[in-house]
């Protein structure tokens, strides 16, 4: 005769339900390759058999910034790109996270040279840098464990929003705290 | 000899005394003259070389800034010849607002090079039919590649271009609201445009009626940054260009500093730089089918491809240290030696190699939806290819059997036993075929080299131009003055300019170079294979469905890095 088993036998743990949310997130990760250059080529070795990013739930590859979740930067952004990077991250649906791939998104590498943007901070918000020309596969693997456990710590995606504000507004003021240092009589 | 004084008494005949400078050998090549003409002349000296002279390739146009001299502003044209395998390299000086007739009319190659010209120096072309920046972004003010122009100078975009199609003549038969005709934007951010390209069409139904094809969203200033740099600190920018293949751009670039110099490597040096060429053509021609079939979704051929990449990215990184961007050469030689076990473990893969392309082509030659979609579509004929200045695989696809390592052989490409392989088609599967081919012939051809490898350095010795040896650095002054030197002031090559070729994986890989004695190079034109083979991207996809035009794409293996530079 079957009888049910007794709750406290049932396998089950208490957690918070944004820990479980964030949990679920980190391990399904939709990235968007914005590959531009040769850090393109050395994400597809990425994707690629070898090293498999699927063993770390990131291998569903979007092409579209409407699927994705994490927007991964690989190669150099140019001046003529970067509008096109812009709206493609804001066309992203939040909770959306960025990797800037290789020196040459991360500062502008190499290229110190008029039609290359130093570095997509100024286009776009940052969470994971990974140095390189071009990076390992293995750094870029790296990068979304490290991506994984800065999902784990729980931010949620209006705490992000909130931060970023509160840092433009900062920079703004330092901006102009600096303007009237350089010209006091203006204002 | 006599060839120069044949095109000499020719010219002269054609043209009037006052029109023309000079007619001279080139110092640098054998089988090159050098003219210089007054703008006037252009049009005319080009329809005659190709019509009389059957100099069918327009190669390049390049453009050069001399502020100093009395007519700052030079363009460089590139003619070459098959047959007889001569090339003329045509200089027009010319000063400020002075416009140089267009030579659109005559080879169709010259339209973006010289779009280009414009965009990086500013010559002005008269009667081209859309002067237009091209690689810089269209809010661009200026002219980058001009000496007064610093390299830092940074102009932001606010929005990218808008594009619009002139209007068609109406007519008066047809109903305005039976048209079917609408536009769409691919790209650049589309996983069929591959990152970088924009492709505006304008369809009716699914057919292509009209393209526009926008490039520049890689442009990050090669050329620019070649002048800033000394001779060997241009090798690691130049593994950038077509990064899919790196060690032959380093060996190409190298090569034109080494032709200027006027030295000649060592044959250990030599047949080094051949094996690493050959797997750089392996493992190019397999990005390029990868990624084709994973447009035509084929996602399984993709991974075999980029297992058989790893395999080489071991190679080169036990060679120099990174798998993708090798910066393996040097003016002179090469930065280290193989040892015995780097050759034990290239044979090894060389066979898996030849087993992962057997492999491919297993999957793909036969498989139906490949035949359907490769099959008749992106057809390019023998003539316009030529027109289009095409090399490479896509030029042997349309029927011409041209090849720099058969034409004119150097590194002892004449001493291995290969074929190139040829097809008449002109279509996406013919070039396909053709990739494959070379591969295995590729692989012919590690073969040999790694049998014949002889002994001896891998450097020149001449302490002007390469470092010396680090225990001699330590222990001697004079090398280590030399050392510093090198280090500070760089490579001296002597004033003059040298355009040198090597067979890349997509063609034709020209380095125009112009010094004037200091350690950095004054001019760096790159003529990159796959610039003048994109052009005839227009045109090419014209009547064909809009997934002809990616498949198409996909085998033309544009490369952004080399096509915008």
């Amino acid at each position: 005769m079957k009888t049910l088993t007794p709750l406290d036998q049932i396998p089950v743990f208490t957690t918070r339900i944004q820990d479980f949310v964030n949990w679920s997130r980190k391990h399904s990760l939709w990235p968007l390759p914005f590959g531009t250059a040769c850090c393109g080529i050395e994400y597809m070795a990425v994707v690629g058999s070898h090293y498999d990013v699927s063993r770390f739930g990131a291998e569903v590859v979007r092409f579209s910034p409407r699927q994705s979740d994490l927007l991964i930067v690989a190669g150099t952004i140019t001046e003529k790109m970067a509008p096109v990077l812009r709206r493609v991250y804001e066309q992203m649906p939040d909770p959306k996270w960025v990797v800037s791939m290789g020196v040459c998104a991360s500062s502008g590498g190499f290229y110190r040279a008029y039609h290359t943007v130093q570095g997509i901070q100024s286009i776009i918000p940052v969470d994971v840098y990974v140095p390189g020309c071009p990076p390992t596969p293995e750094s870029v693997i790296g990068a979304i464990i490290k991506l994984q456990e800065k999902i784990m710590k729980g931010q949620s995606p209006r705490d992000r929003i909130q931060n970023r504000r509160q840092i433009a507004a900062k920079s703004n003021a330092e901006a102009e705290t600096y303007d009237q240092a350089l010209n006091p009589g203006s204002k | 000899m006599e060839y120069l004084y044949q095109i000499d008494q020719q010219v002269k005949k054609l043209l009037p005394n006052d029109q023309v400078d000079s007619i001279q050998e080139s110092s640098t090549n054998s089988n090159e003259l050098v003219i210089t003409i007054k703008p006037q002349a252009v049009e005319k000296l080009a329809g005659f070389l190709k019509n009389e002279r059957r100099f069918h390739w327009l190669m390049d146009i390049a453009g050069v800034h001399y502020p100093e001299r009395e007519k700052p502003l030079e363009a460089v044209y590139h003619f070459f010849n098959r047959e007889q395998n001569k090339r003329i390299r045509v200089k027009v000086p010319h000063s400020e607002g002075e416009k140089i007739p267009s030579l659109t009319k005559v080879y169709r190659a010259a339209n973006w090079f010289e779009r280009e010209a414009f965009d990086m120096i500013g010559i002005d072309f008269d009667g081209h039919p859309n002067l237009t920046r091209i690689l810089c972004h269209h809010e661009f003010k200026g002219h980058p590649l001009r000496k007064d122009y610093p390299a830092t100078g940074n102009q932001v975009l606010s929005k990218p271009i808008d594009f619009e199609f002139d209007p068609l003549p109406v007519d008066e038969d047809e109903d305005v609201l039976t048209d079917q005709r609408m536009t769409l934007n691919l790209g650049p951010s589309h996983p069929a445009t591959h990152g970088t390209f924009r492709w505006f069409v304008e369809i009716e139904g699914e057919t292509i009626t009209r393209a526009i094809a926008e490039i520049g969203y890689l442009h990050r200033c090669f050329e620019k940054m070649a002048e800033t740099h000394t001779y060997n600190l241009v090798i690691p920018y130049t593994d950038r260009l077509n990064y899919c293949s790196a060690p032959m751009n380093n060996d190409g670039y190298c090569r034109s500093v080494e032709k200027l110099l006027g030295v000649e490597i060592p044959d250990r040096a030599q047949f080094i730089r051949v094996i690493l060429n050959e797997f750089s053509r392996i493992i190019d021609h397999l990005v390029c089918i990868g990624t084709t079939s994973v447009d035509m979704g084929a996602l399984s051929t993709f991974w075999f491809c980029f297992r058989a990449r790893e395999d080489v990215y071991t190679l080169f990184e036990k060679l120099c240290g990174n798998r993708m961007l090798t910066s393996i050469t040097r003016v002179g030689g090469l930065a280290g030696d193989l040892s015995d076990d780097w050759i034990a473990d290239a044979r090894i893969r060389v066979k898996a190699l030849r087993e992962t392309i057997d492999e491919v082509d297993g999957l793909l030659t036969n498989n139906k939806i490949w035949l359907k979609r490769m099959r008749d579509t992106g057809v390019i004929p023998k003539d316009m290819a030529i027109d289009y200045g095409f090399t490479g695989p896509c030029l042997r696809a349309s029927g011409v059997d041209m090849d720099l390592r058969k034409l004119e052989p150097y590194y002892h490409y004449n001493e291995f036993e290969f074929d190139i392989p040829c097809l008449t088609d002109g279509d996406n599967f013919s070039r396909y075929l053709i990739r494959i081919e070379e591969m295995r012939q590729s692989c012919r051809i590690i073969e040999q080299a790694l049998d014949k490898l002889p002994g001896g350095p891998v450097s020149i010795d001449n302490p002007k131009i390469v470092l010396p040896p680090k225990h001699e650095v330590y222990s001697n002054i004079e090398a280590l003055m030399n050392h510093f030197m090198l280090i500070i002031d760089g490579i001296k090559p002597p004033v003059g300019d040298v355009y040198s070729y090597t067979e890349a994986a997509n063609g034709e890989l020209g380095f125009y170079l112009v010094s004037d004695g200091s350690g950095r190079p004054y001019r760096l034109k790159v003529r990159p294979p796959c610039f003048p083979i994109y052009q005839s991207f227009e045109e090419v996809v014209q009547g064909g469905l809009i997934a002809d035009a990616v498949a198409t794409l996909g085998q033309m293996n544009v490369i952004a890095g080399e096509l915008d530079r």
